[in-house]
């Protein structure tokens, strides 16, 4: 999909006629697209909201190209874990709808806050994608502007970024900049887990205080680390919004047109000053927790294959081909152009070169420290007592 | 005769076992404790063996776990909590700082929390940012916890036992760099009488200068005397164990005779352990110190990218020199 702000409402022709209109289904998931690549064409959810997307046929075919090649880099990513090329990698397998449909739903202006996951929203925000790598091979720390690209940097500490994202949202409203539809809006992602952090909670109390321009955006892929949902739950996660006060809504995650419908929603209602609400994308993680992760310690094939005919991607591509928005053509040459980049993130990654050791002391302090000159020295001079020797 | 060969990973899982199996009242509660046993398997069967009442998958809340674990301690349970990772702790500081560390002082000594809190730490394992830090000072700093490390299976095996026995609120730091390293550990020797929890011990003998470590730094500070033997110097290596309180008798016998001491660890230097051994060095044995005590630590910054943590990271050569500067002082 191009750069921008794509998804508009009436722009282009429309992709041909809707199969269906579907009030029926199960109404506690919004769904507008099913894993058969149904087209549904409107939904009306539990909020009383109607939702739906009307996006050209370019658009679509846009979308279908975000999800293969945010998968592709991923799995590119994983292989290179797996070479011993980076030290660990959170993998977003399955995922790529909820990262894709939220990611593009955001405007220009929208500020994102991510975990350590959210390649695919990253993706969409126009950061290289070798951006998080840097991270996960150990040569950086994330190495993108966050404001330049509206995106901050990823949080390992479970739920911590959903506060700073409050924080920033509530800056919004001071600087009053919401109530008009070029009004800013914040997104936070985070995790089922995260949910039971005392961080994510507080950041529901404030949000809700102070009406703070957001959403929360939680991808429920039914796993945090080994513990399933049960864990970390007893009602269903959106419903949790309710006691806080604001609205939440429970979306198909691996249906990239509802996770846009409902984000966009959220976010516009947001940015014209109607406060947050919390979005739980449905999904699951097909893959382990991480590269160091064994899942077959935790969980059933059973259930990952049930997941299997669930999947963001097969379902778009049916769609596309049932209302023949793209031909065999398209689909082999989205796939090219994903072997192409990722082949390229590839060489990439490989030339990353180590840091120079003495760059650890960079970046402490804005006004840096005498404590850290006298060591940066130090070390300089210990370093170079090894120069020329064999060591 | 039971002594087997295990690593130190190993060691603190039967140790685990064994505490479990001795007393009812002995639970884990951890994040990814049960059923995967714990990131590092250190907890790996003991739920399948005990149930999951006993060890407890929580949800994913560090403060909630240490602040539930103070609940079940005054209703007479012994919990050790598992915190995932160092970087992990923090949310958790409150509970532990605010209320398991003064609940003893404050009720008089009506209640007590005999809470082990283990904690793997400390880096050299390649990891991404949070999980290689070295939070001691801050536990250490703290009036009413102890802070204790083990540096081998043995202690390993006999340390978490005593730990889970002790009444004192326990951080238990655990060196995950070292967690698979083997060695003897006599699995029947009666807890009673084991070396005690509170003390520090010579692991090797010198002549030269003294070096103190814990936790993972020990092995570094061994591996630094073998090579300094090869040139004629004989440091002797002690393993602190117990950072809260201090056990310094040994080290102060050893300073007097050396004339020289070097302190290693991996946290950063500034207004930490490593300041407070020199201190307490340097008056207890000042007329016997041929050079002031030194250092080797991390550096002042955050904990670095993977890519770099070799040379944040105290290692032999840099022990090595340290010993060099003491004799060149
Ligand atoms: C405060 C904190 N505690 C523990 C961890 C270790 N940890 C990393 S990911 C994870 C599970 C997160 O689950 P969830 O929020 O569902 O996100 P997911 O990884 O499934 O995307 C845990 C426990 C952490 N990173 N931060
Ligand atoms: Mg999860």
């Amino acid at each position: 999909m191009a750069k921008g702000d794509p998804g508009g409402t009436t722009r282009g022709r429309r992709a041909a006629p809707r199969s269906r209109k579907s009030a029926t289904g199960n109404p506690e998931l919004v769904q507008l697209l099913t894993p058969e690549g149904e087209r549904i064409d409107s939904v009306t959810g539990p909020d009383g909201i109607e939702y739906r997307v009307d996006f050209t046929d370019e658009e679509y075919r846009g979308l279908y190209r975000d999800l293969v090649l945010v998968r592709k880099l991923d799995a590119e990513a994983t292989a290179l874990q797996r070479q011993g090329e980076l030290g660990i990698w959170a993998s977003l397998l399955g995922q790529e709808a909820a990262q894709v449909g939220s990611g593009r739903a955001l405007r220009t202006q929208d500020m994102a806050f991510p975990t350590y996951r959210e390649h695919g929203v990253l993706y969409c925000r126009g950061i290289d994608p070798i951006m998080p790598l840097g991270l996960f091979r150990g040569v950086d720390q994330g190495g993108w502007d966050p404001n330049e690209f509206k995106f901050n940097m990823y949080t390992i500490v479970i739920g911590a970024q959903t506060l700073h994202a409050t924080g920033y949202a509530m800056g919004i409203n001071m600087d009053g900049k919401t109530g008009t539809d070029d009004g800013e809006a914040v997104i936070a992602y985070f995790g089922d887990g995260a949910t039971s952090q005392g961080d994510v909670n507080e950041a529901f109390v404030w949000a809700g205080v102070f009406n703070a321009p957001m959403v929360f955006f939680c991808q429920n892929n039914q796993y945090a680390i080994s513990e399933p949902l049960e864990r970390q739950t007893r009602i269903p996660l959106y419903q949790r919004a309710a006691g806080f006060g604001f609205p939440g809504i429970r979306v198909d995650g691996n249906d990239v047109l509802a996770t846009y419908a409902v984000t966009r929603t959220a976010l516009d209602n947001a940015r014209h000053g109607q406060g947050p609400s919390l979005i739980e994308a449905y999904t699951y993680r097909m893959g382990a927790h991480t590269t160091s992760d064994d899942p077959t310690r935790y969980r059933i094939a059973s259930e990952v294959e049930a997941w299997q005919a669930k999947d963001p991607i097969s379902r778009v591509k049916a769609f596309l081909e049932k209302q023949q928005i793209a031909d065999a053509a398209f689909f082999a040459e989205v796939d090219e152009q994903a072997r192409r980049e990722s082949v390229h993130l590839r060489e990439r990654v490989l030339a990353m070169p180590n840091p120079e050791p003495v760059t650890m002391f960079d970046h402490v302090y804005p006004n840096g420290s005498p404590l850290l000159d006298e060591q940066r020295a130090q070390f300089s001079k210990y370093m170079e007592s090894f120069e020329g020797s064999a060591h | 005769m039971a002594t087997e060969t295990l690593t130190l990973g190993k060691a603190l899982n039967t140790g685990l076992r064994r505490a479990l199996e001795n007393d009812p009242k002995v639970i884990i509660m951890g994040e990814d404790v049960g059923k995967l046993g714990g990131v590092f398997r250190i907890t790996d069967g003991l739920q399948k063996d005990f149930g999951d009442q006993r060890v407890i998958d929580t949800p994913l809340a560090e403060s909630g776990i240490i602040g539930t674990a103070v609940g079940l301690a005054i209703r007479g349970y012994r919990p050790i909590c598992e915190i995932q990772f160092d970087g992990f702790v923090y949310p958790a500081y409150d509970q532990i700082v605010s209320q398991v560390a003064k609940m003893h002082y404050r009720s008089r000594g009506k209640l007590s929390i005999p809470m082990v809190i283990r904690i793997p730490f400390g880096g050299g394992i390649g990891a991404v940012e949070h999980h290689s830090e070295s939070p001691e000072a801050y536990f250490a700093h703290t009036a009413g916890l102890k802070v204790v490390s083990c540096a081998n299976p043995q202690d390993a095996y006999v340390m978490i036992q005593q730990a889970i026995a002790s009444d004192d609120p326990i951080v238990f730091l655990e060196p995950k760099r070292r967690y698979w390293e083997k060695g003897p550990v006599d699995l029947d020797a009666p807890l009673a009488d084991a070396y005690p929890l509170h003390s520090a011990r010579v692991v090797r003998p010198g002549t030269d200068v003294t070096l103190l470590a814990y936790g993972p730094m020990v092995r570094t500070c061994l591996d630094a005397a073998t090579a300094a033997a090869e040139d004629g110097r004989e440091l002797e290596v002690i393993d602190l164990r117990t950072l809260s309180p201090l056990d310094l008798s040994a080290a102060y016998e050893s300073v007097k005779r050396t004339g020289r001491a070097v302190v290693v660890h991996e946290a950063p230097s500034n207004i930490g352990i490593g300041a407070e051994l020199a201190a307490r060095i340097t008056e207890e044995c000042f007329y016997s110190l041929e050079s002031p005590v030194l250092r080797v630590t991390g550096f002042d910054t955050p904990y670095p990218a993977a890519r770099v943590e070799e040379e944040y990271l105290p290692d032999l050569d840099r022990v090595l020199d340290a010993v060099d500067r003491s004799f060149g002082w």
